[in-house]
């Protein structure tokens, strides 16, 4: 019976039948990264080169939009507040977030419940984790002055003080590290026991272990984790439009709040210059892009996949 | 894998090895103390911590504005008041926040599950030329910043006439998106190749295997990321800020923002729809949770 199917078409026809069935059923996602993804990416370049107000057809100005870019403040000071919450948010948080794990692995009673409560706040829409942060950080009646008062510390006027909103914007970002966590605990609980059994056969300490066995094992979560973090704190930007509000401005107090993705934001849809901010996009794109490929480069150092090794 | 097998060996003489010698007595209470009291203390505090936002969260939405605004701070109201509620429900309109939100939410689902699985299947249990280039230009996707098209997309939005309308936030679900591709992808590969053997041999279809064998198999990975896509679209502020202007088609999201930008703030009705807002994604999780854990010990995949 089989015998037949495949006697009748020929080695060539099949294979063109299988090319056929496959682009059928990929067909969704062609589709939509041709309409979706190619044709914004090319048309946003072009638009990079005009002078675009929406209302009025787009008008060629060449590279004018990345010239006056080079000589804005802003664009320098947006750069400057996103990488500086990359710097001192993302890192420290996905420490946070490994150390948290280990400590979860250590078949701890209540392992569950405590995932659980570490999870939670990563279901929190993101407006309405921004507006209770607000509340939390009042500086009058907020809880987290009160606590800082009651130890004697000093209350930071966070979302109004150009010093701290910074400092509120990456705590607020410590309490949703849950996914993070849970991540790694499942990297934790992948890595193989005989390996901690044969280093501890070899006289290894807790410190060793750690660092010559756990560390490697996760390091493709950790590059997983980092990508993923880093292109997602290039674009922060609902919880400074949220938090802005208080200080009335868009970009909070003196600007402190003004992301990459808030002030691309503002340029597109406050001030509608789709050519200027179709170029911050471009240069957003292409930031990514090099440090992406700069992570994967150094990553053929520090990240080990299994098998012999 | 060999290496593997050799620890395996080594392992049951590691008991004669590990023979107790006096001082690891000596050291047996500190290491009760490092094993677990310390361990314990860090995970309560922490756990502490990360459960007091909403502590504080559902208090607030219970207390009186005299309360609200008490000092010294005062933890628990005199008794609770649920007019930050009903406040909230009469001064914005919350129902037809909620029904814009569920509406997307549900739309978008509905566009993964038809797309992601199909798109998935190809990239997993066919074989056909350029597709695994095809998978590496989706997975290069994935690092594209949503501002690259942000903008592109919506002029051309707006001359289809579709701002202002749900379309642009929910068409492109029905395209399928490379994460949920990928996660689909490693879940139809972990299914054994013996499942869609004698279907092939019967000469069942492509579309036949995938429809009658593989999207069964596949429950708990379609929970997945259906709860996902939720998630994303229920907490969505972007894609609605920038397409949704008329206040009739606002979302939660952008109805709570707008609601603190007009007013002075009225934190307990605030906090109290900020309440009404997550509890939804909350129940929905633990709802989920529950199936989907059932789902992976029923088929057997893990």
């Amino acid at each position: 019976m089989e015998g037949k199917i495949y006697k009748e078409i020929s080695p060539r026809n099949r294979q063109r039948r299988t090319l056929i069935i496959g682009l059928l059923f990929a067909s969704p996602w062609i589709i939509g990264f041709l309409i979706f993804q190619v044709y914004p990416i090319i048309t946003s370049f072009y638009y990079s080169l005009t002078d675009y107000n929406l209302f009025s057809a787009p008008e060629w100005v060449g590279i004018e939009n990345y010239k006056e870019l080079f000589g804005d403040d802003k664009f320098y000071l947006s750069l400057y507040n996103t990488v500086y919450i990359t710097v001192f948010g993302l890192i420290p948080q996905l420490a946070f977030s490994l150390v948290m794990a280990l400590i979860l692995n250590m078949n701890v009673k209540g392992q569950s419940l405590y995932r659980t409560i570490y999870f939670l706040p990563t279901l929190v829409p993101v407006v309405a984790s921004s507006l209770l942060w607000m509340w939390l950080f009042n500086s009058q009646y907020g809880l987290i002055n009160e606590f800082l008062g009651a130890i004697g510390l000093i209350e930071p006027n966070w979302l109004l003080d150009p010093n701290w909103t910074k400092a509120a914007i990456i705590i607020m970002g410590f309490w949703a590290t849950g996914t993070n966590t849970i991540m790694y605990l499942a990297a934790l609980q992948d890595v193989p026991k005989t390996f901690y059994e044969a280093a501890e056969i070899d006289g290894a300490n807790s410190w060793q272990k750690f660092w010559h066995i756990t560390l490697p094992a996760i390091s493709p979560i950790t590059l997983f984790l980092l990508i993923i973090g880093l292109i997602g704190s290039f674009q922060t930007f609902a919880q400074a439009h949220v938090l802005g509000t208080q200080s009335q401005s868009v970009g909070g107090p003196e600007n402190s709040m003004l992301f990459y993705a808030v002030y691309l934001y503002q340029n597109a849809f406050s001030f509608l210059k789709m050519g200027y901010a179709s170029a911050m996009a471009w240069i957003l794109f292409i930031i990514v892009l090099i440090l992406t490929i700069l992570i994967f480069k150094s990553s053929a150092k520090w990240v080990y996949y299994g098998g012999d090794k | 894998m060999a290496n593997l097998a050799l620890l395996e060996e080594i392992e049951p003489s590691k008991g004669l090895s590990n023979k107790p010698t006096p001082k690891k007595y000596k050291k047996g209470k500190n290491r009760f103390l490092k094993k677990s009291v310390i361990p314990h203390l860090i995970l309560a505090v922490v756990g502490l911590l990360f459960l007091t936002p909403f502590v504080w969260l559902v208090l607030t939405s219970l207390k009186t504005s005299d309360e609200i605004f008490a000092i010294p701070l005062q933890w628990l109201p005199e008794k609770f008041i649920w007019s930050s509620y009903t406040d909230a429900m009469q001064s914005i309109p919350f129902f037809n926040y909620l029904w814009n939100t569920v509406l997307i939410c549900m739309l978008s689902v509905a566009g993964q599950l038809f797309s992601s699985p199909l798109v998935a299947y190809a990239f997993s249990r066919l074989q056909f030329k350029g597709r695994n280039f095809l998978f590496f230009l989706m997975m290069a996707t994935m690092i594209l910043p949503y501002q690259v098209t942000m903008i592109p997309l919506y002029v051309l939005f707006n001359k289809l006439g579709m701002v202002d309308s749900i379309l642009p936030l929910v068409l492109p679900s029905f395209f399928g998106s490379a994460f949920n591709i990928f996660l689909l992808r490693q879940f139809f590969l972990g299914i054994p190749n013996e499942y869609t053997e004698s279907a092939k041999l019967d000469g069942a279809s492509e579309f036949k295997i995938y429809w009658k064998i593989i999207l069964p198999l596949s429950k708990p990975a379609l929970f997945t990321i259906a709860l996902l896509t939720f998630l994303a679209a229920w907490s969505d502020y972007l894609g609605p800020l920038i397409y949704l202007n008329d206040p009739a088609n606002w979302t939660l999201s952008i109805g709570l923002k707008a609601f603190i930008g007009a007013n002075q703030i009225d934190w307990g009705m605030l906090m109290a729809s900020s309440v009404m807002f997550t509890l939804p994604v909350i129940v929905l999780y633990f709802f989920v949770q529950k199936q989907f854990i059932e789902g992976v010990t029923l088929t057997g995949f893990k």
